[in-house]
């Protein structure tokens, strides 16, 4: 009982904190309709600003906590607004999603530049030196103490706020219908600012909080917003009491399993992945609150034609061969996982860009297909690679059964939990033995991979896995674009439009969901089977959820919809990572920002870039003369760098200026041969039929 | 009468698509105005220019002689313009008293806006804790229509008053409009209904493919003339 009733305090001082944390992350969702991933980042970097004042500095503690909570705080919440979300606040859910994902990566990414993250920064808790408060046989520390009276003070705060005062009415009425507030002479743009900087001071409240027991990680920290996001969901993002509710369930559960949960091997993990397992778990039993400010601003996706998308992944091909001859043995390991991650990237187009499924957890798939390869592949087997696209694909068929009844930011939010449950938990597992066979994951370790062995030809070596990747890159696009083109891929994207009209239509939800998360999954474990082999030995935490976010940014900003994402994702991920740290080996902090830098930039190309980019090239593609010189071209560039005649530098530098000086040529060209305006009518006759055309013309059809 | 609200020669745009040619259109203070005509024809883009939720591609707004062509929402609000949007202009999520509390940021006061809201709409006080989204349709319409009233604007502006209400109802908000315009309030109403607000109003217009296609007193002439652009005319 003693025990109980210790574990319990622990529980309630945890769940005040989470309390805390998840009032912030409704007030501003339910204020501003933005779900802010970040939110835990902003309490990280609060407790990492609170520990530079307070012990990096030295300043008296109420004045480090003054400056944090009433400065630093507000200051970064209205930044927040400004800065990163005013300019996505017309757009739909998805792009506000990735931005506050951009946020919490950049953010992760800026606190391990300023804070070394292998010093140790010990945070004492409040009131140390304080005897603590007896209450029969458990003990009360005043840190304890502190935590709940906060956690009090915010609920009666809060519910004053937003119930009492104007300002609070003024955020309500501004979250129920943004445009009649304006028209009632309130000022919505006030509320946003309010909400934000006071869901940021309350981030900042909970951070602080919580970083004197646990250890200051930026990773670790961002993610305790795990605990909150359960606490949030339990109040259905909407209710203040019932999130204080969902963080006693989930602090309690979190203390307690740490009391009673039995000695054995392969539950320590548990614990850790509670909350994610107990998120997943209140997302699929709640029922959900109307998304707020959620919109159907939806875009076209864009349709490849199979001709240009063959050329496209010849291309692939020809670059990774290029890649393969003319890279040495250390550039290969760095370059390598350009097309083996592309492939994870390529996941995200038949899930996000054709059905408008947001999957956070792909890189998780990823890890399994690399876990079974691991397992059965260890000799090179080839069959190996189809059950690992089969395993990962059965495991993302798995997830979408419970997630049928998520989506936007409810999805989001579940496939994040998954992740979490699978770094945690399974992906720290120990070999499990299952009816007599052994299957070993990560082993608490590294896993061996090995080079596959094609017909007897085995490909052990950097250059041949780089060429092995280069073709299933170019495979998998024109797998994903005649998916596009095909029955199943429109139905995909009717999906994406409204699933109430696709379910009406007579369209099987269950049965689209299923299929395409496999189809994503697998895609993803195909990705995480080759980039396991160019990287010989694999970890969990290559394989982790922060690790994933960069590459879902960089995917989206290449544009989801579009079958160029696996390569070009792969191509600026990959690229200036290892060329900005081969040239400034300090430069690697600034590259680790870039990704989510770019996302944040991705306003301003909400379709994404690689749209443009297939516009620009397209002149050179149609110009007989410039594609055969740049074939030519870089065929005699090749043998030339094969035959040791010029450097790589100058193979690479000469390709670029070669082909950017054919695209304006070509261009040019075009621009003097096309008259402009020509009629619709006379298209095909005046002017040469392009591909194009047909989707402009059915578009215009369609929409009358 | 003094003129309180001015369009001139206003043009807008929905995307390329130019949705008002050129209206000029006044109100006078205490004058009701009903803009009429099929759908489609820039009836509620000409009210949300008004309001200055849509923006004007040329053409000047002014407003008891000062031009506001191009002002926000919120100062137009401040300024005395009360638009009352299609399908029930509350806040669904929130209590008959907040969205009342809401009507404040004109300048009066919160005691003073209920006071006049729960005398001339009595079912309002009575419903005062309920969630605005629970009242019934003509429940919501009245709650709106308290802005028109106790807010005390210079010109307000009706969408669609009637949509989805009893006649009945209907007969009923158009005599407290009546009674909000005798107070000299420049009501400016668009309706499809048009009947129900044929009988207040002092003046009307008649909007086709965005251009004012005729405005006189509501007479038998234009009553002709509405139904023939309603149903065609006859062979």
């Amino acid at each position: 009982m003693e025990q109980f009733l210790i574990f319990g305090v622990v529980g309630l001082s945890t769940a005040a904190i989470y309390a805390v944390i998840g009032s912030g992350l409704v007030l501003t969702y339910t204020t501003t309709g933005v779900f802010n991933f970040a939110h835990g980042a902003a309490g990280m970097l609060s407790a990492f600003a609170y520990w530079q004042l307070s012990v990096g500095w030295g300043w008296p503690v109420p004045v480090a906590l003054a400056v944090v909570l009433l400065v630093l705080a507000p200051a970064f919440g209205l930044a927040v607004e400004k800065v990163v979300l005013r300019p996505v606040q017309n757009l739909g859910e998805a792009e506000r999603l990735v931005m506050t994902v951009a946020l919490l990566s950049g953010l992760i990414a800026a606190a391990r530049w300023i804070w070394d993250p292998n010093t140790p920064r010990p945070l004492s808790a409040f009131f140390v030196n304080s005897a603590p408060i007896r209450l029969g046989p458990a003990t009360i520390t005043w840190h304890q103490a502190t935590t709940m009276i906060v956690a009090v003070a915010v609920a009666a705060g809060l519910w004053y706020l937003l119930h009492r005062t104007r300002t609070g009415t003024e955020m309500r009425a501004t979250v129920d219908d943004r445009a009649l507030a304006g028209l009632t002479g309130a000022d919505p743009l006030r509320a946003n600012r309010v909400a934000w900087i006071l869901g940021t001071q309350l981030a900042a409240i909970g951070g602080i909080l919580i970083a004197p027991t646990v250890a200051l990680d930026a990773s670790q920290l961002s993610l305790l917003i795990v605990s909150a996001y359960t606490a949030a969901i339990f109040g259905r993002l909407r209710s203040l009491p019932l999130v204080f509710v969902g963080a006693v369930v989930v602090g309690c559960l979190e203390s307690y399993l740490t009391g009673y949960l039995p000695q054995n091997p392969y539950l320590p993990g548990l614990r850790l992945a509670a909350p994610a397992l107990l998120l997943f778990l209140a997302l699929l039993l709640f029922p959900q609150g109307r998304l707020r400010g959620r919109d159907r601003r939806l875009r076209p996706v864009p349709t490849p034609t199979m001709r240009g998308t063959l050329i496209f992944a010849a291309s692939i091909v020809a670059f990774g061969m290029v890649l393969a001859t003319v890279l040495g043995e250390s550039e290969l390991i760095s370059y390598g996982p350009i097309f083996s991650l592309g492939i994870v990237a390529l996941s995200f187009v038949p899930l996000a860009g054709y059905a408008g499924q947001i999957s956070l957890c792909q890189l998780s798939m990823a890890g399994i297909g690399a876990i079974v390869w691991g397992q059965l592949g260890a000799d090179g087997q080839l069959w190996a690679l189809p059950a690992a696209v089969l395993v990962a694909a059965l495991v993302g068929a798995l997830v979408a059964v419970p997630a049928l009844r998520l989506s936007g930011v409810y999805l989001a939010l579940g496939t994040t939990a998954f992740a979490v449950v699978l770094d945690r938990w399974i992906f720290t597992l120990p070999a499990i033995d299952l009816f007599g066979v052994q299957i070993a994951l990560f082993n608490q370790g590294s896993v061996e991979m090995a080079g596959p062995n094609l017909f007897g030809l085995r490909l052990d070596g950097q250059a041949e896995l780089m060429v092995f990747a280069a073709v299933c890159l170019a495979l998998a696009s024109l797998g994903v674009a005649a998916l596009r083109l095909s029955r199943f891929g429109r139905r995909l994207i009717a999906l994406r439009d409204s699933e109430a009209a696709y379910a009406t239509l007579g369209g099987s939800l269950l049965v689209a969901r299923v299929l395409v998360f496999a189809l994503g999954a697998g895609i993803a474990g195909l990705g995480g089977v080759l980039y396991g082999m160019q990287l010989q030995s694999v970890t969990a935490e290559q394989f982790n959820f922060v690790a994933g976010l960069p590459l879902f940014l960089v995917a989206v900003i290449g544009g989801l919809g579009t079958v160029g994402v696996g390569l070009f994702t792969g191509t600026a991920y990959i690229g200036p990572m290892h060329l900005l740290n081969s040239m400034a080996p300090w430069a690697h902090n600034i590259v680790n920002l870039l990704p989510a830098l770019a996302g944040l930039g991705f306003a301003r190309h909400p379709e994404g870039v690689a749209p443009g980019m297939r516009h620009g090239w397209e002149p050179l593609a149609r110009n007989r003369v410039a594609v055969l010189a740049l074939v030519g071209g870089l065929a005699v560039a090749w043998l030339l760098r094969l035959g040791d005649l010029i450097n790589g530098w100058t193979f690479f530098l000469g390709a670029l200026v070669l082909a950017l000086a054919l695209r304006t040529y070509a261009q040019s060209r075009e621009a003097g041969a096309v008259v402009t305006d020509i009629p619709v009518e006379w298209w095909g006759v005046r002017r040469p039929w392009r591909a194009e055309d047909r989707e402009v013309l059915s578009r215009g059809i369609a929409a009358g | 009468m003094s003129t309180l609200l001015e369009l001139h020669d206003v043009r807008a745009a929905h995307g390329g698509i130019t949705a008002l040619h050129g209206v000029t259109l006044s109100v006078a203070a205490g004058q009701v105005v009903a803009l009429l005509g099929p759908n489609g024809a820039g009836k509620t883009t000409t009210l949300r220019v008004a309001a200055g939720v849509h923006p004007v591609e040329s053409g000047r707004l002014v407003l008891g002689g000062r031009d506001l062509t191009g002002a926000s929402p919120r100062d137009l609000a401040r300024a005395g313009v009360c638009l009352i949007p299609e399908g029930r202009g509350v806040f669904p999520n929130l209590s008959v008293r907040d969205n009342l509390l809401m009507m404040t940021f004109t300048g009066r006061s919160r005691e003073e806006i209920e006071e006049i809201a729960f005398a001339r709409f009595p079912v309002l006080a009575q419903r005062a804790a309920q969630t605005a989204g629970t009242l019934s349709g003509g429940e919501q319409q009245m709650l709106a229509l308290a802005r028109g009233l106790a807010t005390d604007p210079a010109v307000l502006l009706l969408d669609e008053l009637s949509m989805g209400l009893a006649p009945l109802i209907v007969a009923r908000l158009y005599e407290q409009v009546a009674e909000i315009a005798r107070q000299g309030v420049a009501v400016l109403v668009v309706e499809q209904f048009a009947t129900a607000v044929l009988g207040i109003a002092d003046h009307a217009a008649v909007l086709v493919r965005g251009r004012i296609e005729r405005q006189g007193r509501p007479d038998d002439g234009l009553r002709t003339e509405l139904s023939a652009l309603y149903l065609g005319s006859a062979p």
